[in-house]
């Protein structure tokens, strides 16, 4: 529907300026929030809530903007390729971001765990705590004290056993949902809504049973595993990956709930469709770091 | 619908808004980069303040005017305003003003994104400072944040340091998102890749390289809050982890962060020294490709600020000879801008001046850094006044050098008016002076021993120390002068052609505009496919 030539920038806009106080407030609500843990006159947590309402309502009404912008037609071609420009970028530094954790698990497997047990070039460091074995996953920490290791660990079992695993289960539907989203996208290229529609909701489907599963996989590890945050490097790479992952499907499922609402009210059309484009490259990303992720958290 | 375009084509041909509004609500690139400059130049004094009080410290030998602790929050708070402050937003700024400008455009690609970007940046600096007031003082553990000084044995002020670096990555990562999508998408028809201006090829690559390291510094940050609030391990040896992890996450972010400091001012240099020598810049091509290398090696050197940590020797032997061949691509660009100077015209206006001295004072940190990269002399070197002075060669004579160039060469630009020509160079010569007096000698008391970051210092070091905080005095008042000189001009100023300088015909889009640049400057791209249009 793009029918504007020249590039389209907007006169002045009060959004950003509501989105940095959003900001601002998030830091010093989260700031205060999390130094008065355990504290119980604190009221620090409600700056932070209402923070959090600022920056949705202000999202809220950025979106809507765009959307109506675009349908007035006034967005150019080139100026979706802006779009398509920034989403590709934003993604990139979200792989930047995993890639920080990816890094920090592979240095403790590969150097400082060994390092700890005394094994090569740097095991000297053994005589901080002699008689310390190295192993991974790492269920006895060197001062167990402080960090009190795990029971159990999230390996792969034996292949036999692989249906009672929970990684395979979510697995499973990650991968699925990247494929039904695939076919919604195709669906929708065609013009055949109703396939469109029916592979949304399942994608939608697919990702919240894995949110749920996840759960689930948290609530063992702390209550029959002894696999908490504190139980050492295991407990923290894992929950830490796998949490900032699961964080990650969150968003891509808010995301992805958002376009099958705005599906279902209409919005849309075989070729523009950019902001369902954004969110399945965003869903598809999200599988990806998954996919690693059992890789070097679960399987190796 | 029609009705709507129309409407929407008003608002281009406004001119800004009235009041201070403006500045709250602007889309502008010329507003957001006028923003970002005044923001960095705030902070420039602000974070200069702190050096005094360091030098005034360090004036002579034992404790005198503030306390140990205090000293410690100064040297932390001063490295990070410089360097999240003042030196990349100054660049981002540059960035916004000239970019559009330079490729044709009519704008940055998303002017919301960009407004956000800029707002949220004194946001952060907000929260940081405020941490002066907070119980337990501002952080202290000095600009690089070592675990575990930095986590077990921080004040409770560092949640808000960890926040706030977040938002400063979460601007610096949109501001580039936008500058790259800029590049890509909204140059000039003809324009390809490889007739952009060297500012704008710079800029390209510095972006590319924020994207790629700031969301790692968010993953360390997050990574201290985990193991100071949440219980985590890794930075601590007890569970398993390992605080040296903390300096390679660091450093993987920090040492293209040391580039993203001087890349852009490599593409500022290169454009001021071929307008002052009225010669088209030597070695175009190879300038392109040198900032790519560099871009490139810079992912591959991290572990050179670490030799001292405890390395396997084969880490020590890859880190070293990798340091050292990025002495290659930068070699190749001062050779190159030598080659422009060489047989041109020369004047020597105040941007022309400070180029010339960013281009030997650089080279002076480049070669202390070849040293450094020397693994075996490293361990001498290791946390002295040399490292001191050898980061703030490249970064004062260096990254700020380029800056005050670029505002004096384009300032008669953005503001239609001519700056004082005694007054900018009498600013020069005082900077010049100010700031080798200041870092000069620290290469020898560092030598000699003397080790960074401590408030105090053996009685040999007396002497020359006194040389420094005179110098830096010297600098911190010369500096008083820039911002005298840019109010002058904004305000009394001779009124500049489009052209302003008279070699600068041909020498890029900028300079083909009125002076001061429209408040929309190409609404329609210029076509540059038929070359006689463009020279």
């Amino acid at each position: 529907m793009s029918s504007e030539s020249s590039y389209y920038v907007p006169a002045s806009s009060k959004l950003p300026i509501f989105m940095a106080l959003s900001l601002l407030l998030f830091v010093y609500g989260a700031g205060y929030t999390i130094n008065d843990l355990g504290k119980e006159d604190s009221f620090s947590h409600w700056i932070l809530i209402s923070s959090f309402l600022l920056m949705w309502g202000t999202m809220f009404f950025w979106f809507s903007e765009v959307i109506k912008e675009n349908d007035k037609g006034m967005y150019s071609d080139q100026l979706n390729t802006s779009f398509v420009h920034g989403m590709s970028w934003f993604i990139f530094s979200e792989v930047m971001f995993f890639f920080a954790f990816f890094l920090a698990l592979g240095y403790v497997r590969i150097f400082a765990v060994p390092w700890l047990g005394g094994e090569g070039e740097k095991g000297i460091a053994n005589i901080l705590w002699p008689g310390f074995e190295a192993s991974w996953p790492l269920m006895e920490t060197p001062d167990n004290e402080r960090f009190p290791g795990a029971h159990h660990n999230m390996s792969i079992p034996a292949l036999s056993k692989i249906h009672t695993w929970l990684p395979f289960w979510n697995t499973l539907c990650l991968v699925t949902s990247s494929g039904t989203i695939a076919l919604a996208e195709a669906a929708l290229k065609k013009g055949n809504r109703k396939g469109f529609k029916l592979w949304m909701v399942a994608t939608l489907t697919l990702g919240y049973i894995f949110v749920v599963l996840q759960s689930v996989e948290y609530y063992e590890a702390y209550a029959h595993m002894g696999l908490t945050l504190g139980a050492g490097i295991y407990g923290t790479t894992f929950f830490l990956m796998t949490g900032f992952h699961g964080f990650h499907v969150c968003l891509g499922a808010i995301i992805l709930t958002i376009m099958t609402i705005r599906g279902f009210r209409g919005a849309f059309s075989e070729h523009e469709h950019f902001g369902l484009a954004a969110g399945s490259w965003y869903w598809h990303f999200v599988d990806v770091v998954w996919i690693l992720l059992v890789l070097v958290v679960y399987v190796f | 619908m029609s009705a709507v375009i129309e409407s929407h084509h008003d608002d281009h041909h406004h001119g800004p808004a009235k009041g201070f509004s403006r500045w709250l609500y602007t889309t502008n690139h010329k507003d957001i980069g006028s923003l970002y400059l005044w923001f960095s130049f705030i902070m420039l004094f602000v974070g200069g303040a702190m050096a005094m009080v360091i030098r005034a410290e360090l004036f002579e030998p034992g404790s005198q005017i503030v306390s140990p602790e205090f000293y410690n929050q100064m040297v932390t708070n001063h490295g990070l305003i410089m360097v999240f402050g003042v030196i990349m937003p100054a660049f981002v700024g540059l960035a916004n003003w000239m970019i559009p400008m330079q490729i044709g455009a009519p704008d940055m690609a998303l002017p919301r994104l960009n407004n956000l970007s800029f707002w949220i940046l004194p946001a952060a600096f907000g929260v940081l400072l405020s941490t002066f007031l907070m119980e337990g003082g501002a952080p202290n553990f000095g600009w690089t944040f070592y675990a575990p000084l930095s986590t077990e044995y921080a004040p409770p002020t560092v949640t808000f340091f960890i926040f706030a670096v977040h938002i400063m990555g979460a601007s610096s990562i949109m501001g580039s998102i936008n500058i790259i999508t800029t590049i890509l998408n909204m140059r000039a028809p003809g324009m390809t890749l490889m007739k952009m201006p060297l500012f704008v090829w710079s800029w390209l690559i510095t972006a590319y390289l924020l994207i790629a390291v700031m969301p790692v510094l968010a993953g360390a940050v997050t990574m201290m809050l985990m193991d100071i609030h949440f219980g985590t391990s890794f930075f601590s040896a007890a569970g398993g982890g390992d605080p040296v992890l903390f300096q390679h996450v660091f450093w993987f972010f920090g040492h293209p962060e040391v580039y993203i400091m001087i890349l852009p001012a490599f593409g500022i240099v290169s454009h001021i020294i071929e307008t002052f020598s009225r010669k088209p810049i030597f070695g175009y091509s190879s300038m392109v490709y040198a900032i790519a290398s560099i871009a490139l090696l810079s992912f591959v050197v991290w572990a050179h600020h670490m030799f001292t940590v405890g390395m396997p020797i084969a880490g020590e032997l890859f880190f070293m000879y990798s340091t050292m061949l990025i002495a290659i691509p930068t070699g190749v660009k001062v050779f190159n801008w030598l080659s422009t100077m060489f047989k041109g015209s020369l004047t020597f206006e105040t941007p022309m001046l400070f180029a010339i001295a960013f281009v030997a004072l650089f080279t002076i940190g480049g070669l202390s850094g070849l040293m450094l990269a020397i693994a075996p002399a490293d361990f001498q070197y290791h946390d002295t006044y040399f490292v001191v002075a050898h980061f703030h060669y490249v970064l004062v004579p260096g990254a700020l050098f380029s800056i005050v160039a670029a505002v004096y060469y384009w300032l008669p630009k953005w503001t239609g008016y001519m700056y004082d020509e005694v007054l900018g160079k009498t600013h020069f010569w005082l900077s010049f002076i100010s700031v080798n007096l200041t870092f000069f000698p620290m290469h020898f008391v560092g030598l000699a021993g003397m080790p960074r970051r401590i408030p105090d210092y053996a009685m040999q070091f007396a002497d020359y120390n006194m040389i420094v905080s005179v110098g830096a005095f010297l600098f911190g008042l010369s500096q008083l002068l820039f911002l005298f000189n840019v109010l002058k001009c904004v305000y009394y100023g001779k009124s500049a052609t489009a052209e302003v300088w008279e070699g600068a015909k041909g020498k890029g889009l900028e300079w083909t505009v009125d002076s001061p640049a429209p408040y929309h400057t190409f609404e329609t791209s210029p076509d540059l496919t038929n070359p006689q249009t463009n020279n």
